[in-house]
């Protein structure tokens, strides 16, 4: 550790390097096997990684001073400005990136270029649009945030829960790039990173904390995602084993705490939802009846048609086919693949199969990525889709 | 300090039965109010409501000549039906302006911002 404060000469930088570290032996050494030097590895891996972190935020200072900076209060020319931590900067800097004046889109690739240090070229391939295109949409956001003063601020009390929402969605947003992006897969740590960030900057906030829970638990499940043939592998057959349980105790005890809170919200309640999951050893031992009254509440706060979609599937395991089915039924989502897969499942169980057949073969064909397509090209093999 | 201009926009077409003397009354009383408001907080520069595009005239350069149109300069059945132009110290500033404003005239709102305005 002190060698790293004295290599970074800054414990922030030195701790979260340590930190990474660890958490990427965690990852790689029950497969890959201890390192012949475990103490010289983990050194090593931390101040790669924390050069990394300097160079990506030295480039964010530097990309920061392309757009405006505001001083808010510092009317005294004289007076060198007030530099707040890292952090500090860093939260400033995401709140400006993601305010509502700029398009979700803008908000994205700026919060991916600015704070997650990727270049123009790995912004515009993330969310598959060319790079000009994508380095116009950077300068534009710039521009704007220049000429119509932007301020450079983190909001106020009152201001926080508007300002507060686009932020968490635009993280949510870069998370799930990386999980179906097959290019950028980076995309889900760094959208991790940023959670924690935030959750280590408005410790009040428990949304924040519930949208950190709800990336830890999804990303405990990457292992176990794709089969050794990069096919997609649904939640109710991958091999637990494979879950990464110190994310999953992570995240549980984020979980735990908000539910003490009780100041419930939709990131808290998916996070909750997945939290009951990763309890289970077996699909057959969910509790499915808590995961329904969770999406009750959550239908509540966020009565969106996918999250209807998904409490039909969850009360599919508790009341059967029939029921969910005519729930799903109920729902438009004719343009969400998932729906079709979903009813493409509820009517095998029911044996309407030539239904079923076709159902597949819709969702086949709106279906993202070659995983999903291949996976329900083979008929879903027998489970409908939902966390994954 | 910036100055933002914040355009009211009137949608032809969309306009609603006409208003009552008391729903007249009523407008202008919010619209006072929130100038008053503006004035004390210093931010007011200029501002008001214009009359009907139907007064409206074009001037333009055609051919090396000056031409003049009768009618509003666009065909769209948007116009413009009135502005403000005040001083803010950021976009956040000026769109809390902007909020009062579509509140109190249930109209759109366009904030924009100025180049360097020259001083007088």
């Amino acid at each position: 550790m002190a060698a790293l404060i004295r290599v970074f000469g800054d414990i922030d930088v030195a701790e979260d390097a340590l930190q990474e570290a660890f958490a990427v032996a965690l990852l790689k050494w029950p497969s890959d096997g201890l390192p012949p030097n475990p103490g010289g590895w983990i050194t090593t891996t931390a101040r790669n990684r924390g050069i990394d972190r300097l160079r990506r935020e030295s480039r964010g200072r530097q990309l920061l001073s392309e757009v405006t900076v505001l001083s808010p209060g510092n009317d005294d020319p004289g007076m060198p400005e007030e530099v707040g931590t890292v952090q500090d900067d860093r939260l400033r800097l995401i709140f400006t990136c993601c305010h509502p004046a700029l398009s979700t889109d803008a908000q994205v690739a700026l919060t991916l270029r600015l704070l997650g240090g990727l270049s123009t070229k790995e912004v515009a391939r993330s969310f598959l649009v060319a790079e000009p295109t994508m380095a116009q949409r950077l300068a534009r956001a710039k521009r704007k945030i220049k000429a119509a003063r932007i301020p450079y601020r983190v909001p106020e009390g009152h201001e926080l829960p508007d300002r507060l929402r686009p932020v968490l969605a635009v993280v949510y947003l870069v998370y799930n790039a990386g999980l179906t992006s097959p290019a950028e897969q980076g995309l889900s740590p760094e959208a991790i990173r940023l959670a924690r960030i935030l959750a280590t900057l408005m410790p009040d906030e428990p949304e924040v904390a519930g949208l950190l829970a709800l990336l830890l638990l999804t990303e405990s499940r990457r292992a176990s995602r794709t089969g050794p043939d990069g096919s997609l592998v649904l939640l109710g057959e991958q091999d637990r084993s494979r879950w990464d349980r110190t994310l999953i105790e992570e995240g549980q005890a984020l979980v735990r705490r908000c539910l003490r809170r009780n100041q419930p919200g939709a990131y808290q309640l998916q996070a909750a939802i997945n939290a009951v999951h990763a309890d289970a050893e077996t699909l057959e031992q969910t509790d499915w009846s808590q995961i329904v009254s969770l999406y009750d509440q959550l239908l509540a706060v966020a009565p969106t048609r996918v999250v209807a979609l998904n409490r039909a599937i969850a009360i599919g395991e508790v009341r059967g086919a029939a029921d969910a089915l005519a729930l799903v039924d109920e729902l438009d989502l004719d343009n969400y693949h998932p729906f079709h897969a979903t009813r493409a499942d509820l009517l095998r169980r029911l044996g309407r199969n030539s239904e079923a057949a076709a159902a597949y073969k819709r969702a086949a064909d709106m279906a993202p990525t070659d995983a999903e397509r291949d996976f329900l090209r083979h008929g879903g093999r027998g489970r409908s889709i939902g966390p994954l | 300090m910036t100055q933002y201009l914040l355009s009211v926009h009137s949608v032809e077409g969309e306009a609603r039965d006409p208003m009552t003397e008391e729903e007249m009354r009523q407008l202008m009383e919010r619209v006072g109010v929130l100038e008053d408001e503006m004035k004390s907080a210093g931010a007011w520069l200029f501002g008001g409501a214009l009359h009907d595009p139907d007064t409206a005239t074009v001037v333009r350069m055609s051919d090396g000549e000056v031409l003049t149109t009768d009618g509003p300069f666009a065909e769209s059945k948007e116009h413009l039906g009135g502005f403000y132009i005040i001083d803010a110290d950021d976009l956040d500033a000026a769109l809390a302006w902007a909020s009062k404003t579509t509140a109190a005239v249930s109209k759109p709102i366009e904030v924009r911002p100025f180049r360097h305005v020259s001083e007088a």
